[in-house]
């Protein structure tokens, strides 16, 4: 059937002409083209959203200092009561730009870089699949993104700026800032948000309705690739776990705009003004059904990581990975338990003794599966003859730094010791380490990696070494302090980065020590900004002048997306895929390459490290 | 370039893209109305006693939506079967009735969502309450004319009794110390009533379009790929008979319980 199908292809392709610039590049229904089109809107999100951690940075190791150049531009741009004439940013701006940073991280930056870019991509290629299931879908997926990032970076010149109440929106401050306005940031947000959500279910339908239905002939579940388990799974916790926050978007945006109280209890007074509403609302509401997505969250933040990050240890170890069905399972284990954890980040709302001891055990659970993945990964590595290129620096790099930050997450899970670390410096440092040095090392390990399939060229090794090595370095020194200052007792969300809690005569407070460490992590975070340009340059340049690849399978691969012309035209393939072992056949003994593509008939009986040949 | 199994069944999943896709949507409208359920349940438990309405929506007005959804939902499945069995007329005919089922739908629940607007409890400066529809006619700056009665206590409004006498009833501006309409501000129930059936009819809106297209101007689709044209109306099928079910939901929710 495949066979014919490919025939098909090709005598309906030569009636094709090729499509124009609009056709082509902008409305393209082609997973490529939207998975690049996807890359790169994020990719300058994640730059907007380190842009805006700068801003704070500097305004937290400079309280009340006008921030350099930039300072003024911001006063010109978002007006004198979001930063003065000399530059120094405002309550409100600090506000604004925080809650900004971890939507556009979050929800604009990574999630979109790992499912819409790489699962785009990737994904159908690896499956042996012509295009994903409903291409026009994808095109539509990438869209909604576009229109929600826009909704969302337009509301910080929406009068009162944008939304200021942290990413998580907790009701009621996100119902009562910005009186004066209407609609006003949080509006936009919400708004902004429904757009995203939209977006978000599209391409997990998409995704998973290519994984299951547009597999290559031969290619079993269990010879799927790990990158396609893991968008498998990720799919699933966008799909299941997206609805809940859309419904509270939606109540919040009728509590916002439409005077209900879902979320405003009784007597709420603000400013000394009781508020004029029914009431009877319950904030604690607001929070399940935010968290019940935002744990799953944390997952899809990861998962992909880990599948990318598996891609690359096995080729670069030129041996299978180690404990692949565990990790299967894993995975699979990973996103059920990630629905029954969500109340973990409410222990301290006084939601019951009872309530937490069940979310504390099920947290306890869920680190299980984490670890099971995460030492399958440090084992792979385990007497293999390692080549350390570029992509390889950063998926090892992955590994301690996510490790750092699965671990220093157990205190949080613990209801006890939370009571003491919420909602401080070290919750930063914990989900920082797991997302900033762990999944954006995988993005870049990813870019590098596959880089040569959607160009025809490499990225330079030397200043991707470079980029590794310096980003390696400075992140440490942005998020190990984090640690040091959380457990001094040091809060999260202030102006002034605690300089009000400051040790005075007499009066136990933040040490010195503790404040100054704000510096050290500023100083830090700018250069690992600049530790970026090499990348940004890098990537453009290569794309014209990098190192030509020889063949269509630069790394030596064993998966489909290697078996394609570079890059890949429309439809992908060019000959039947049929498939025939697993998916990391590197070092079979008794075979005369180092690795067998899993389409290569080769000697299917023997040539595998499978005892028998499932089919 | 084809994509495979976008008209014909996959043999492992014995299903063709487009269904597992519907499928796959409808598992996440599960979960956006399950969270809406959900919002329901933990407010109305967390509510102070005397603080949930109940009988503020006619249940007959409700029952009798609800059997003009379960029509459309039959007519909808034998038009579908119809088409399958080659009759194109029929099926034309039958998801008509689909469609006319579904506007009416709309049709009273405009009515519904009419009544609540104009629908006021006002307190007069005296403490004495009233209530009942707004006559706008006769209603000026100075004078609020109701058709309505004057219930005992706030518990009254919060559950009126089945039969009252309504009458005219018309209070001077200066008199009103509150006043408020039955809409979704009025409290919580009122606000979880206008979100979730007016989410419910985005639903309705969207489904008949799409059912309204399929039937009308991408019908050519039935001459030329005559197998294609019939997985679209079962799919949009799949989607109309969800929506149904979450009136099945809706229905008893707010009108009986």
């Amino acid at each position: 059937m495949q066979t014919t199908t490919l025939k098909e292809t090709h005598t309906h392709d030569s009636h094709h002409e090729e499509p124009g610039f609009w056709q082509g590049y902008i409305f393209s229904t082609d997973h490529k083209v939207v998975g690049i089109q996807y890359a790169v809107t994020a990719l300058l999100f994640l730059l907007f959203g380190l842009f805006l951690m700068l801003m704070m940075r500097w305004q937290l190791a400079h309280p009340g200092h006008p921030v350099p150049v930039m300072g003024k531009i911001l006063s010109q741009l978002l007006g004198e009561d979001m930063a003065s004439k000399e530059g120094v940013m405002s309550p409100d701006l600090y506000n604004s730009f925080g809650a900004m940073h971890g939507t556009i991280m979050v929800f604009l930056a990574i999630v979109p870089l790992l499912t819409g870019a790489f699962g785009n991509y990737v994904m159908p290629l690896q499956i042996g699949a012509p295009d994903m299931a409903f291409p026009r879908l994808n095109m539509m997926s990438y869209q909604f993104y576009f229109v929600g990032g826009v909704v969302m970076f337009s509301s910080f010149f929406v009068p009162g700026g944008a939304a200021k109440s942290g990413w998580t929106s907790y009701s009621p401050l996100a119902s009562v800032t910005d009186p004066g306005h209407h609609p006003n940031g949080q509006t936009f947000w919400l708004i902004g948000m429904i757009f995203l959500i939209t977006s978000s279910l599209l391409g997990s339908v998409n995704i998973l309705s290519t994984i299951i239905q547009l597999r290559a002939k031969g290619l079993t579940w269990m010879r799927l690739p790990f990158f396609v388990w893991a968008q498998f799974v990720t799919g699933f916790l966008l799909l299941l776990a997206f609805p809940p926050l859309e419904a509270a978007g939606c109540l919040q945006l009728m509590d916002n705009s439409f005077g209900t109280s879902f979320f405003l209890p009784t007597g709420l007074v603000v400013s000394g003004h009781p508020l004029n509403i029914a009431g009877g609302g319950s904030p604690l509401l607001w929070q399940h059904l935010f968290w019940f997505l935002a744990h799953p969250e944390v997952y899809v933040l990861i998962l992909p990581a880990m599948g990318i990050v598996a891609e690359i240890i096995a080729n670069n170890t030129r041996k299978p990975l180690w404990g692949y069905k565990s990790k299967v399972y894993a995975s699979m284990t990973l996103g059920f338990l990630s629905f029954i954890v969500w109340a973990h980040h409410m222990y301290l709302t006084g939601m019951g003794i009872r309530i937490a001891t069940f979310f504390q055990t099920t947290t306890m659970m869920i680190s299980i599966p984490s670890v099971v993945i995460l030492t399958a990964l440090l084992i792979s590595l385990w007497g293999g003859s390692i080549r350390f290129n570029t992509p390889m620096l950063f998926a090892v790099g992955f590994l301690p730094m996510f490790g750092i930050g699965g671990l220093t997450g157990l205190p949080l899970g613990f209801n006890a010791s939370d009571i003491q670390l919420h909602d401080s410096y070290y919750v930063i440092g914990h989900f920082h380490y797991v997302v900033a040095p762990g999944t954006i090392f995988a993005i870049f390990a990813g870019i590098y990696y596959w880089y040569p399939k959607a160009t025809g060229r490499f990225m330079n090794e030397f200043w991707g070494k470079v980029h590794f090595g310096l980003s390696m370095i400075f992140m440490n020194f942005i998020f190990m302090p984090m640690f040091i200052q959380g457990l001094a007792g040091m809060s999260r969300r202030m102006y002034d980065g605690g300089a009000t809690y400051a040790e005075m005569p007499g009066v136990p407070g933040l040490s010195p020590f503790v404040l100054n460490l704000n510096k050290v992590i500023s100083y830090a975070a700018f250069s690992l900004a600049i530790a970026q340009i090499p990348f940004i340059i890098n990537f453009f340049w290569s794309i014209k002048h990098g190192k030509k690849i020889t063949s269509d399978n630069p790394w030596d691969a064993t998966t489909l997306e290697w078996q394609t012309p570079t890059p890949p035209g429309h439809g992908n393939f060019t000959k039947p895929i049929e498939v025939f072992r697993g998916p990391y056949e590197y070092s079979v003994p008794g075979c005369p390459t180092d690795f067998l593509p899993q389409n290569d008939p080769g000697n299917a009986k023997t040539l595998t490290h499978e005892h028998t040949v499932h089919r | 370039m084809n994509i495979p199994y976008t008209v014909e069944r996959r043999e492992d999943t014995g299903l063709y893209n487009a269904k597992l896709g519907v499928w796959l949507f409808l598992a996440s409208e599960v979960m956006l109305f399950g969270a809406l359920f959900s919002s329901y349940i933990l407010l109305r438990v967390g509510a102070d006693a005397g603080t949930w309405p109940r009988h503020w929506l006619d249940y007959k007005l409700g029952a009798l939506n609800t059997v003009i959804l379960i029509i459309s939902s039959v007519t909808n499945v034998i038009a579908w079967a119809n088409l399958k069995l080659g009759s194109f007329s029929k099926y034309r005919f039958y998801q008509s009735i689909t469609m006319v089922c579904a506007v009416t739908f709309l049709g009273i629940k405009s009515y519904e969502y009419y009544g609540k607007f104009h629908h006021y409890t006002v307190t007069l400066k005296d403490g004495r309450i009233a209530d009942g529809h707004i006559q706008l006619q006769e209603t000026t700056k100075d004078k609020l004319v109701l058709d309505g009665y004057w219930p005992a206590s706030q518990a009254v409004v919060m559950d009126p009794p089945s039969k009252v006498e309504e009458s005219k009833i018309e209070i001077e501006t200066k008199d009103i110390a509150e006043k408020h309409n039955y809409g979704p501000s009025r409290n919580n129930f009122a606000g979880l009533y206008f979100t979730m059936t007016g989410l419910h009819v985005l639903h309705i809106i969207g489904g008949i379009l799409v059912i309204f297209a399929i039937w009308g101007p991408l019908s050519g689709m039935h001459k030329t790929d005559p197998d294609r044209y019939a997985n679209r109306v079962e799919v949009a099928g799949l989607f109309w008979s969800f929506v149904d079910l979450v009136w099945l939901f809706i229905f008893p929710t707010f009108y009986l319980l």
